[in-house]
């Protein structure tokens, strides 16, 4: 086992990691930017570096620095949490050359699952469910529309080298297609310098539903069963939860079969997460692969009762997983808190944190890494907190969110709670019905 | 000897007139130095705190050998922050003054005083330094960079031992300026 790991990140995920180590007897090694002084995790880590000033291509984001530390600590492997560097095949690679250990998969996983169009490739040959669409890059506007009437408008244009939404366009009919062909094409190339476009199925009402899965170091692979996310606003998710209120257990067992099938056609190290997209008809496809622990991790935890950082180290580690499947014996939701102002656009909110006091009690686990007197830094993401219900039912489940959320006192910055609470009362939400579409139709701030 | 207690004396001494209190128990010894009233600069009382390293310790056959780090700062703050390791100070000089400058780590590694193991150090207290004057080395990852000091001046004091690792803006020097 580790003697001791080195986080490479920071907030909640990096106190969360620093949690599990220290469960383990593992000692830890906090980095951090001179913004992130007085941040938790640099406090209860064992050693702590500062690596750079604020700017996250100096600090977080800086391989060189990153590895002095590791040099300094003498730590014998490093957990890069999610965001950052946790996707950087060449800082997996790095770490590979210097004999420490990197917490995830291999750099060629992380290559091939990293590029849109090779991991759909691998999952297509897997048997694994794809999207229907173009193979690579669509060479232009005929064989698009050729294309697109084999598989059927709606269809969605989108930028290879894209992401955000930008260089995306849905098609409605062929009398559209020309016009949209250009301007994504156009939209493409100011934006990534690259106007490849490929084609792909418009999935209508699609909900994102999602496959935590985890495979050893000698080949076995299994799932722990779904997380819908499906509550989006500009492709972030908002809240998550468990099981998925329109999953059946045959449904189910296909989407955890395809994810384990997934994980097998790569011989994945490493815990990771299948994302699909699933119709209106259950029919289910391939979005893409994450391949590092997820910020929603924690609603799996509190459905099937593992320590997934734990998991994560061990795989690591060597130990071999016993290739099981796990099914969720309890309802959990998830809501991310984020400094920000939901009745102005959602727009971030940094600042001193005046007074803080999370909810508690039964059932109710939040990860923070924040305090009363905290400054939130400007130069980082803006949540500050995941807080996550637990109880037998939906139902008791959002009931539980609801009281919980009440007796989230932040006050000194603008947070995403009176958000929730109004979701909480959605009756669309509480029924269950809604896809990646919902935040787009409702209005909440007149609900 | 615990944080608390570590806190505690700088506390007793810092309010006191004790111009230099030493205090050794077994393999630990604590330096302060107080800035008594009537020197230089600041009104208030300032006492910087020297606590040694643990000893250095090789492993036969590792390489390269490393230091084991500096002792991690403790979480509450003591009166003045001070850098975790200092180097070893000649009789007592003056208390730092309120316009001294530092120059801080611009990068995490190991700092070296010399540009060689026999070779003489870069800078010693005394020394005048400008703007480019190489003062040390600081190394990561086998590569030595050559560190300039970005101010003018007399170097003061010394803040970090030899071949110890060093953190981003850690001080490294006191520079007196001229």
């Amino acid at each position: 086992m580790f003697k001791k790991i080195l986080i490479a990140n920071r907030g909640e995920i990096a106190l969360r990691i620093i949690r599990t180590c220290k469960e383990m007897g593992i000692k830890t090694v906090a980095i951090y930017s001179t913004a992130d002084r007085d941040s938790l995790h640099v406090r209860f880590a064992d050693e702590a570096v500062c690596i750079g000033p604020p700017p996250s291509a100096e600090s977080y984001l800086n391989i060189p620095r990153i590895m002095a530390a590791v040099e300094i600590t003498n730590a014998d492997a490093v957990h890069p949490g999610y965001g950052f560097l946790a996707e950087n095949a060449t800082f997996a690679e790095v770490c590979g050359e210097y004999g420490i250990k990197f917490i995830g998969p291999t750099p060629e996983q992380i290559r091939r699952m990293g590029d849109k169009i090779t991991a759909k490739e691998t999952m297509l040959a897997a048997g694994v469910p794809c999207v229907p669409g173009s193979e690579g890059l669509v060479p232009d506007a005929k064989a698009g529309k050729a294309l697109a009437k084999e598989i059927g408008y709606p269809v969605m244009l989108k930028a290879t080298a894209g992401g955000g939404g930008k260089g995306m366009r849905i098609v409605w009919s062929e009398s559209e297609f020309d016009n949209h062909w250009e301007t994504a094409r156009r939209e493409a190339q100011a934006a990534f310098g690259n106007d490849g476009i490929y084609l792909e199925k418009f999935i209508e009402e699609p909900r994102h539903i999602e496959i935590q899965v985890a495979g050893d170091q000698y080949g076995k692979a299994c799932h722990l069963s779904e997380r819908d996310c499906s509550i989006q606003r500009r492709h972030q998710k908002l809240v998550e939860e468990s099981p998925s209120p329109f999953m059946t257990p045959e449904l189910r067992e296909k989407m955890g079969a395809a994810a384990v099938k997934a994980c097998h056609a790569i011989n994945y190290e490493g815990v990771g997460t299948i994302e699909f997209l699933v119709d209106k008809y259950r029919n289910f496809y391939f979005m893409e692969m994450n391949t590092r622990i997820q910020v929603e991790h924690t609603v799996t935890e509190e459905v099937i009762d593992f320590d997934l950082i734990k998991e994560q180290i061990k795989i690591a580690a060597g130990v071999p997983i016993s290739g099981r499947n796990y099914f969720p014996e309890m309802h959990a939701i998830e809501c991310r808190i984020n400094a920000e102002d939901p009745f102005n656009d959602f727009r971030p909110s940094p600042g001193r944190i005046t007074t803080f006091h999370s909810p508690k009690g039964h059932g109710v686990r939040v990860d923070t890494h924040v305090y009363s007197g905290y400054t939130i830094p400007p130069y980082y993401d803006s949540m500050i907190a995941k807080l996550i219900v637990r109880a037998r039912t939906r139902d008791e489940a959002i009931k539980k969110m609801e009281r919980a959320l009440d007796e989230f006192i932040v006050e000194g910055v603008k947070t995403t709670v009176p958000f929730h609470q109004r979701l909480m009362q959605n009756e669309n939400f509480r029924k269950g019905n809604f896809h990646t579409g919902f935040l787009n139709i409702w209005d909440f701030k007149n609900a | 000897m615990d944080v608390n207690q570590i806190q505690e004396l700088i506390r007793l001494v810092s309010k006191s007139k004790i111009a230099e209190f030493i205090l050794k128990e077994g393999d630990f010894k604590i330096i302060i130095r107080n800035q008594l009233p009537g020197a230089e600069q600041s009104s208030s009382p300032s006492a910087s705190v020297v606590a040694f390293p643990p000893p250095v310790v090789t492993i036969p056959g590792a390489a390269p050998t490393l230091p084991p780090p500096a002792p991690a700062a403790p979480p509450a703050p003591a009166p003045s922050a001070a850098p975790a390791s200092a180097s070893e100070a000649p009789p007592p000089e003056a208390a730092p003054a309120g316009n001294w400058l530092t120059i801080k780590s611009p990068m995490v590694g190991t700092f070296y005083r010399t540009p060689g193991p026999d070779k003489p150090p870069f800078v010693k207290v005394g020394d005048t330094v400008d703007v480019g004057t190489k003062v040390c080395i600081i190394e990561a990852m086998k590569l030595f960079n050559e560190i300039e000091s970005e101010v003018k001046g007399k170097i003061a004091k010394v803040l970090v031992e030899d071949a110890s690792p060093v953190e981003y803006d850690q001080p490294l020097f006191l520079v007196e300026p001229l």
